[in-house]
């Protein structure tokens, strides 16, 4: 259709991200431009802003405050600096919005999203943001409460942004992946929908954020990009398959096997016999998903199944990159009381969080400035080896109370062994 | 005005929806309960469950950022071959779930046809996790979109064929708050010079004791300039992090000459052979350079050509890196190591090689 109520603006500049095998992003923001819907104005003048940006190397958008009613958080407000050049788009504003875990969908719901942003938005959707939200990019300050209204109808909720609990991610897992250790989509609804308060109303020190991965493969990032990662993981001796193990050796040869699966195991916990089966040592095993991955249809994780947390993942801001630190080194994921529990130490943390973290610091922070121990007596958390690489090596620490902490482990541990018994 | 008019609407809180309601039966079905899977093609996977059933995937690139159109598009591909069943991974791509294999390759064809590349499976170069740059975040120092399309360009080939050692994450951000996270290859913005104050702003805008708190360095100061309450940054001790810039606008890290790239490796989330890891930098400097990014396009295919010709069927590129150690790294991809590589952050020390074990 025809441009008939607005010059186009010339974008020389973006127009060479037409070309080339990949989809591109300008071309689908021009079909919007030319589609003569009431939202094309308003993306013709986004294009003049982008292509203005490409020339001056500079960004154009400034943030301000936008909520929709009910809430203090969810939306992402743009307002333009150069709003009298680009008046169709001074306000550019994104609502995040949480995808079904998983990120699942019928073409039905996308199709009834798409209408809803043509009627309110700008027609462009990300799918998705790095947050792992929807991204329903580019409303008007008056349309940002009816576009919400509408699909808040439809049964989608917003998602995080400021101090405040964030939209969680889970692997695809246990919908289609055979290494899949619990139920990720169900710890993750769980989880979030118990604290959703912390979403929508942001009163945290800072951002806090949970991941859900199936298996040690940690699909979704979650150590380094969660505050709070579930990752799966099996106390049990993997399941081996060795007829099928025999299959893989008859395919791929004996010299690949060993190459390629037991000289790549880090712990040297594999040993390929001369009948072609696969020995594992299995108390020096990390779970590291090697050889799983290698040889999917011969190894599986074993039955004991649950998952390892971590805690203070995060990106460099303020005192450099951070991985999450083993807290959990077993939770049982199995039954409701299990999942019970991890909501209810989840609660506790990001209490924890609220109480105790300085103002925009991110519990990692929190954690390397009170130190792991401290972090966790106020827990309730017993030590344990499998949350450092190795015991202290510096003596400049007050031991006064050693042989007392000793003994009350010892008795800790024998308490635990007789309530087993 | 009627009543129920007069009354607000409150949002129903509903949280994180039921994925149940949108996901392919068979998947609903065999829950928790899958054996295996195989990929017969590059962007096709089959995964068998314990009762025999099968599903076949479908996974196409696309630009994230999608207009109404394309994503109806999808959406009548899906209807006519799978079963009207979608999801999306978390690099953004498509993935299509067919119940029937029959369906496979004329979803392909068509697919190929409408301009989505297929592929992004096993030991290919997926699509690039994306942040949001000049179109849309309040800070960048560069685009995101654009430099995604250009690289992915350049890439293509590498997305829609499983020809590398093992699978290869890349990753860009458009300011160093690095949004897009750790990976094999991260390509980032890396500012050159301290924040230029603009003092008119502050006495307006800034909240000026959070500014002062978010320097990693102390480098920030209240002052008085022209008798009016602002900040100065001691510009010995910045280094040009860009953090004060989020919270406070006049603090203006980016410019056109001075914004520059950085692109580093050996990044690693998954815990398969060595830990996670963090990338570790091999140029910065590079000219942030739109439309199309041709240097740092460079560079990456220079990392991803000795990746691909030198390192061992199932090493990640820090895995290879490890192996053949960080000189043979340079050498190979001909960059000098220079004093910038030498960590001096907090940990610096534990960076240090405090042996002999030196490859000559
Ligand atoms: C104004 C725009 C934004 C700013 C200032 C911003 C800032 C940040 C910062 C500072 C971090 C690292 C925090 C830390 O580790 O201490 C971060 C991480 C992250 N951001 Fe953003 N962000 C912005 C937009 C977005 C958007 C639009 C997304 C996705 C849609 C996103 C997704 C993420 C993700 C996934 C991380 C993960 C890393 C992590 O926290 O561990 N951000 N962001
Ligand atoms: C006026 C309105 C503001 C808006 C619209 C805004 C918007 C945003 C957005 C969208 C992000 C992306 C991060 C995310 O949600 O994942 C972000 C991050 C951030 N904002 Fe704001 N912000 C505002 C004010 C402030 C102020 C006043 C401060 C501090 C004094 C601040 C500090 C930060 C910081 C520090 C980050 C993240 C990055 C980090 O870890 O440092 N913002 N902001
Ligand atoms: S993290 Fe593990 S369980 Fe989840 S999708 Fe990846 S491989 Fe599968
Ligand atoms: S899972 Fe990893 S550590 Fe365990 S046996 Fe396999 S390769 Fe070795
Ligand atoms: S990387 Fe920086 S500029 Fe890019 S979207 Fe994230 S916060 Fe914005
Ligand atoms: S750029 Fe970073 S180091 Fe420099 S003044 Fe700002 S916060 Fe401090």
């Amino acid at each position: 259709m025809a441009n008939k109520d607005f010059d186009v603006r010339p974008t020389p500049l973006l127009d060479e991200l037409e070309s080339g095998p990949w989809p591109s992003f300008v071309t689908g923001l021009k079909r919007l431009r030319d589609a003569g819907k009431r939202y094309s104005p308003m993306i013709n003048d986004l294009l003049g802003q982008l292509e203005h940006s490409y020339e001056e190397r500079l960004g154009f958008w400034k943030g301000g405050t936008i909520t929709v009613i009910g809430y203090g958080g969810g939306i992402i407000p743009r307002f333009s600096e150069v709003a009298d050049k680009f008046p169709e788009s001074s306000e550019f504003h994104t609502l995040r919005v949480m995808p079904p875990a998983g990120m699942h969908y019928t073409t039905d719901i996308l199709r009834k999203m798409c209408d809803i942003w043509e009627e309110y938005g700008s027609g462009l959707i990300a799918f998705h943001g790095q947050s792992g939200d929807i991204m329903f990019q580019g409303v008007s300050s008056e349309n940002v409460q009816p576009a919400f209204d509408a699909l808040n109808e439809l049964g989608f909720d917003l998602g995080g942004a400021g101090p405040a609990l964030r939209t969680s991610m889970s692997c695809v897992g246990h919908a289609r992946c055979e290494m899949s250790c619990y139920d990720e989509a169900k710890a993750l609804r769980l989880i979030i929908n118990e604290y959703l308060d912390e979403m929508h109303r942001p009163a945290l020190p800072y951002k806090f954020k949970f991941k859900f991965s199936g298996c040690p493969n940690d699909c979704v990032n979650a150590i380094h990009r969660a505050d709070f990662a579930v990752i799966g993981t099996w106390r049990d001796d993997m399941k081996v398959d060795q007829e099928k193990v025999r299959e893989y050796v008859a395919e791929l040869g004996r010299d690949y096997i060993q190459e390629h699966v037991v000289d790549m195991c880090p712990t040297r916990s594999l040993k390929l016999n001369e009948d072609d089966t696969l020995s594992v040592d299995n108390k020096s095993c990390v779970r590291c998903m090697h050889c799983l991955n290698v040889m999917n249809k011969a190894l599986k994780p074993g039955d004991d199944r649950g998952a390892v947390i971590l805690i203070g993942g995060k990106r460099t801001l303020k005192i450099g990159d951070l991985m999450g630190t083993v807290i959990k080194p077993f939770v049982k994921l199995e039954t409701e009381e299990d999942f019970e529990e991890l909501v209810e130490f989840a609660g506790e943390v990001i209490d924890f969080f609220a109480e105790n973290a300085l103002e925009h610091e991110r519990i990692g922070e929190t954690i390397d400035r009170i130190g792991l121990p401290a972090f966790l007596e106020a827990m309730g958390v017993d030590p344990d080896p499998n949350m450092v690489l190795h015991p202290r090596q510096v003596s400049f620490v007050r031991t006064d109370d050693f042989q007392e902490e000793l003994e009350r482990m010892r008795a800790k541990k024998a308490g635990k062994k007789e309530a087993a018994e | 005005m009627s009543e129920a008019a007069a009354k607000p609407r409150m949002p129903d809180e509903v949280g994180v929806p039921d994925p149940f309601q949108y996901m392919h039966p068979i998947m609903k079905k065999n829950y928790g309960k899958w054996d295996y899977h195989f990929r017969p093609r590059p962007g096709v996977l089959c995964h068998v469950a314990l009762s025999g059933d099968k599903i076949w995937t479908v996974r196409a690139g696309t630009q994230r950022q999608m207009d109404v159109f394309t994503i109806r598009k999808l959406c009548d591909l899906a209807d006519k071959y799978a079963d009207g069943h979608v999801r999306f991974t978390t690099r953004s791509n498509i993935e299509f779930l067919l119940a029937d294999e029959k369906n496979v390759d004329p979803l392909i064809e068509e697919l190929e046809k409408e301009g989505f590349p297929v592929g992004g499976t096993g030991n290919s170069v997926s699509m690039i996790s994306h942040t949001q740059g000049w179109l849309h975040c309040d800070i960048p120092g560069t685009d995101a979109s654009g430099v995604v399309k250009s690289l992915m360009d350049l890439m293509y080939e590498e997305f829609v064929n499983e020809e590398m050692p093992n699978r290869v994450r890349i990753t860009t951000s458009c300011c160093q708050i690095n949004c897009g996270g750790q990976g094999d290859i991260a390509i980032n913005v890396q500012y050159t010079k301290p924040p230029r104050i603009n003092h008119e702003l502050v006495a307006n805008v800034c909240e000026r004791p959070a500014v002062v708190a978010r320097c990693p360095v102390a480098a920030i100061r209240p002052a008085l300039v022209n008798g009016k309450p602002s900040l100065e940054v001691d510009e010995k001790k910045c280094v040009c992090c860009g953090a004060c810039y989020a919270p406070c606008p006049p603090m203006q890290i980016n410019g056109k000459e001075e914004t520059r790239i950085a692109v580093w490796v050996g990044g690693k989330h998954s815990n398969a052979r060595s830990k996670p890891r963090f990338h570790k930098l091999v140029v910065a400097g590079l000219p942030n350079n739109p439309p199309r990014w041709p240097e740092v396009g460079e560079v990456v295919m220079k990392i991803l050509r000795a990746y691909k010709e030198n390192a061992k069927d199932w090493e990640r590129m820090a895995d290879w890196i490890e192996r053949i150690g960080w000189p043979r790294f340079f050498e190979l991809i001909d960059v000098p190591f220079v004093k910038h590589h030498i960590d001096t952050w907090t940990y610096a020390r534990l960076t240090h090689n405090h042996s002999t074990h030196i490859q000559y």
